[in-house]
This record gives structure tokens, sequence and C-alpha cells, in this order.
């Protein structure tokens, strides 16, 4: 961007330029960007019975006031470093799996008949126009006791009586796979629809088999839809929130979920921020990384 | 078939395993909806009690409204700052502030829930304290949040469509005289309508569909539609939920199909000027 073409809006009528770029910049920066500054500020207070249950930052007789008790609070807790590590790990697990099924489908899909892409795309996104709570919801009715995998596992004597699916970590997993796994197709499908099959055809001319054409052309050439449908599914499932609440079990403790404890059940402001604060901070990397591959992306699709 | 490894009786099991993966949960649920039988374990028969005990919970209604109206009115604004967004990113060159501003512009799509829904909760109780609004919480609340996150959705959709376009409309029209704003309005949007219609839709469906960020940004008075299901679901299996579900997918299904007949006769009409 910024290149050659552009240069007609540079011209005058500012006015129209400044609304333009001006007014969602303003919303953003105020809705967005400010938010984080004001619970980085909340994370140093001190909780306090009241309204709002945290100290001032700043006070009249005895100016600034910024007390770390509440990150000394985080590392001092377990419950902190098990909701962490455990998010991480159930997130990178959900995402290898939705790359495991999402790589064959979008491949499948991007070689399908040009009449048949967009059928298949379609029925890719329909289930994420329908509600995200309601097809979390499907699988606790799937995975219960007496539910459709139980009675399927013994039916096909797998198993001799029903075994606990539901809330499990596994469950989770599941339904972090189940909900994500079209944010993980598209990115690889618009990757893998645009790989030139002439590059193939070559590599199979100079004598290289079926498995290396796919280790040295394929795969390479769609790194950047591998990374950004990881960090597409990778990021959100860390604070997920919905999925561990109603398909995990008591011991399931993801960050989301026990940053929502925190505010909605302990009430305490400062914590619930500090733990907000850790997370974003944690996140800061893959995001900007997601959002470098998202621009070379649209840069290349030009 | 290219000849790469991966033969099409393959790739064919990975698609019907994948799509059987994403459908029989919906399928099921559904299903169930019609059972008469309170519990999911047992089906006692057909029957539309469920449907019936849906349309006589007022609660649910309620929250539905609420929702249509909060995703209404999101939904409008978001689009509208979404496709400004987009304007300025693709069309504006190199600004002061740019990166930040398509940094601001990329997050919300992968933020937490979680994180989101604190942080505006944080912002709307300093401002109450510190100017007065916005005075308590609740629909007006929600819909701000809304707004910030989906307009990120509209952003990158309409931004796609902008891309695509032929630049010489506009350039010509330049040299006959037009200005910026002529351009934009005379120009530019018909030719992004149909991206415009379905980012308005996207950016309502997602208003529909939150839970997190609206249970941390509402008031005691106003309960959208996904908060009165988890209050439900929070509990187990309820059958008029699924019911509920059924509707959605029903709604959902039809309203798509309606969304994909106008932007294909959209498309038809308007699409001198695309490339691709």
């Amino acid at each position: 961007m910024g290149r050659g073409g552009s240069a007609e809006w540079q011209r005058p009528e500012r006015q129209w330029r400044r609304t333009v770029a001006g007014v969602p910049y303003l919303w953003l920066l105020v809705f967005f960007l400010a938010p984080f500054a004001i619970v980085l500020r909340i994370s140093f207070a001190d909780p306090l019975i009241g309204q709002p249950p945290f100290t001032p930052l700043h006070d009249e007789a005895q100016g600034l006031q910024l007390t770390a008790d509440n990150y000394r609070f985080l590392t001092e807790d377990d419950l902190y470093w098990v909701s962490y590590l455990k998010s991480m790990r159930i997130a990178l697990v959900a995402t290898l799996l939705c790359l495991l099924i999402g790589y064959p489908m979008a491949y499948g899909i991007a070689r399908a008949r040009p009449v048949w892409r967009n059928v298949l795309l379609l029925l890719v996104m329909l289930p994420f126009w329908t509600s995200f709570l309601l097809r979390v919801y499907a699988w606790m009715g799937m995975l219960s006791g007496q539910g459709v995998v139980n009675k399927a596992l013994l039916a096909l004597g797998l198993v001799d009586q029903p075994v606990q699916i539901l809330y499990t970590d596994f469950a989770v997993c599941l339904g972090i796979v189940y909900t994500y796994l079209p944010f993980m197709i598209l990115p690889l499908y618009a990757v893998l629809e645009r790989l030139d099959g002439d590059l193939l055809d070559a590599a199979a001319d100079l004598g290289g088999g079926p498995r290396q054409a796919f280790l040295d052309i394929t795969l390479p050439l769609s790194a950047p839809g591998v990374v950004a449908g990881s960090m597409l599914v990778f990021i959100p499932a860390l604070g997920e929130f919905v999925i561990p609440s109603l398909l995990g079990g008591l011991d399931t403790l993801m960050i989301g979920r026990t940053l929502y404890d925190e505010f909605f059940i302990n009430r305490d402001w400062p914590l619930a921020s500090a733990v907000a604060s850790v997370l974003v901070l944690i996140l800061v990397l893959p995001i900007v990384v997601f959002q470098r591959v998202s621009q070379l992306g649209r840069e290349a699709a030009r | 078939m290219r000849r790469d490894g991966r033969s099409p009786t393959f790739l064919f099991s990975c698609l019907c395993f994948g799509f059987a993966f994403l459908y029989v949960p919906i399928l099921v649920m559904i299903a169930y909806s019609f059972n008469d039988s309170r519990l999911m374990s047992v089906w006692t028969g057909f029957s539309l009690r469920w449907y019936g005990a849906l349309w006589e919970n007022e609660r649910i209604i309620d929250a539905a409204l609420l929702s249509l109206r909060i995703a209404f009115v999101s939904a409008t604004l978001a689009t509208a700052l979404g496709t400004l967004a987009a304007l300025a990113i693709t069309r504006m060159g190199r600004f002061r502030g740019r990166t930040l501003f398509s940094g601001m512009l990329a997050a919300p799509l992968v933020m937490p829930e979680v994180i989101t829904g604190l942080s505006l909760l944080m912002l709307f109780v300093t401002l109450e304290g510190a100017v007065g609004w916005p005075s308590g919480r609740g629909a007006d609340t929600i819909t701000i949040a809304h707004v910030t996150f989906s307009m990120a959705y509209v952003a990158v959709v309409v931004q796609a469509r902008l891309m695509g376009l032929d630049r010489a409309l506009e350039e010509a029209a330049m040299d006959l005289g037009c200005r910026p704003m002529g351009v934009t309005f005379d120009i530019i949007l018909p030719l992004i309508a149909p991206a415009m219609l379905s980012g308005w839709l996207l950016a309502f469906t997602l208003s529909l569909d939150d839970l997190v960020i609206a249970s941390f940004v509402s008031g005691p008075e106003s309960s959208t539609l996904p908060m009165v299901i988890y209050s439900k679901v929070r509990l187990g299996i309820t059958p008029d939920v699924n019911a509920l579900a059924a509707v959605i997918v029903a709604i959902v299904g039809i309203g798509i199909a309606v969304a994909g007949w106008l932007m294909a006769r959209m498309a038809r009409t308007g699409s001198a000027g695309v490339r691709s």
C-alpha cells in the first residue's frame, strides 16, 4: 500500500480524508486502546469494598498510589500458574488437531471442481453463522453419559459401560476444535486455492515423488495459511471461557474462566485486571505474528 | 488430480469425516427438540411441546427481542465505521499513526472475549466516575462493545472487496474532476455494497451470538438471549433450548439463502468495475 495508485487521495479535500480515517480511529482509540490502559492502571490498585471496588490511584493527600501486590499474588498462588499453563496446553493441542483435520479438508475443497468449491465453503461457514453457545451446548448432549457418543461406543462394543467424557479436558479440546475449525480451514483454503499446479507438474516431471512434491512445494507454499489459521484458533482459544465452563470439569482451569470467576464470583477487580494484563502480555507476540502474516497475505493477493 | 501425494479417496474421506464432525452434533440437537421426554437418554415419541414451552417463555422472548435490537443497531454502526476504516486503509496511502490504526483494527479479531469485556467495563466505570456518562450499564453499553469488535470483521470483508476493485474507474472520475467524497459515494459505495451487506450480516450474527462481552458490560435489567441461554444450560440439558436451537438454525438457513440470492443479484448488476 501507499504505492503509486493512492496519490489521488492526497489532493485537497482534507475534510473528507479526516472523516474517513478519523472517525473509526477515534472510536478505536477510545473503546479499544484506552480500556487496556485503564485495565493496566487498575491492576496496580488495591481492592476495596465499594463502588468502584478499588482504591483510587491518585490521592489528593498521598499522591500517586501504585501497588504490585496483585502481581505478587499471581506468582504466589498456584491457581494462576496452573490456569495459564493448562490454557496453553489445551489451546496448543486443539490448534494442532484443527490443523490435522482442517488441512486435508481445505486441500480437498481447493482441489474440488469449481462448481463444488463454493458449496463446500458455504458448508464450512454455515455452522459459524448459527449460535456459538448452542454449538457448544450440542456437545453437552452428545457427550453426556446417555449421549449419542456413549451409545455408539456401547453399541460398537468398545466399552462396557458409559465413559465419562463430558466435564473433562478432552471435552474442552473437542469443543474448541469443533467451534474453531472454520477459522483454520478458511485461511488454508485461501493459500491452497492459489497454489500453482504447474509447480507440482514440474516436480513430477523432474522425477520427484508425490510425497516429495507435497513436502517440498505444497507445504512450504501454504505456510502463511498454516500460521494465520493457527493464530486464529490458538489466540482466542487461549482465553476461551464458554467452552471450559460448559464442557470442562471443575479442574479444567483455563485462564479465561479463572479471570471470569475472579471478576464475577470473587469481585476482585484489581486482581482480575492483573490476570488480564498478563494474558495480554502473553498474547502480544502471537498477535503481532498474526497481523504481519495476514498483511503479507493481503499484499501477496494483489 | 494433481500428483502430490494425496489420493482423491483420502481427501474425499477427510471431507466426509470433517463435514460429519461439523453437522452431526447440530442435527442430533435438533432431532431431540422433537422428543417428548425431558431426558435426552430416551426417545419417547414425537412432540412439539418444547416449541410451545419456548413460545410461552417470556424471559426468552424478551431477551431475544433485546438481542435483535442491539444486533441491528450495532451491526449498522459497525458497518459504517468498518467501511470507513477499510477505505482509510486501502485508499489513503500512508498517514500518521497508520500502523497503530491497522493494529487496532486487526487485534479485536483474535482478542479473547474476557479481555475485551473486562477492559470495556473498566472503561465504562471510569468514564461514569469522571464525566457521568454512561450512567449505569445496559443496552447502550452492550451496543458500543459490539460495535467495537464487529467493526474489525466488517473492515476485513470490505477491505478484501476494495482491493479487488479496478482503480481505473476511480481514476477516471478523478480526472473528470470528481472529488474524493463524490468518488466514494458515486463509484466506490455502489461497488462495495455487496461486501457491506455481508459485513453487516456478519456483525449482526456476532452481536446476536456474544455472551462473554455482554455479560461484562450489561446491567441488571438487560439480559441478552445468550445470557439467558447460558444461565439455563449451565445447569444441564433442557429440551426447550434444543427447540430454540432448531428455530435459530432454521432462521439462519433461510437468512443465508435470501442473502445469497440478494448478493448474487447485486453482484450481477454491480460487477462492472470488479476485476478478478
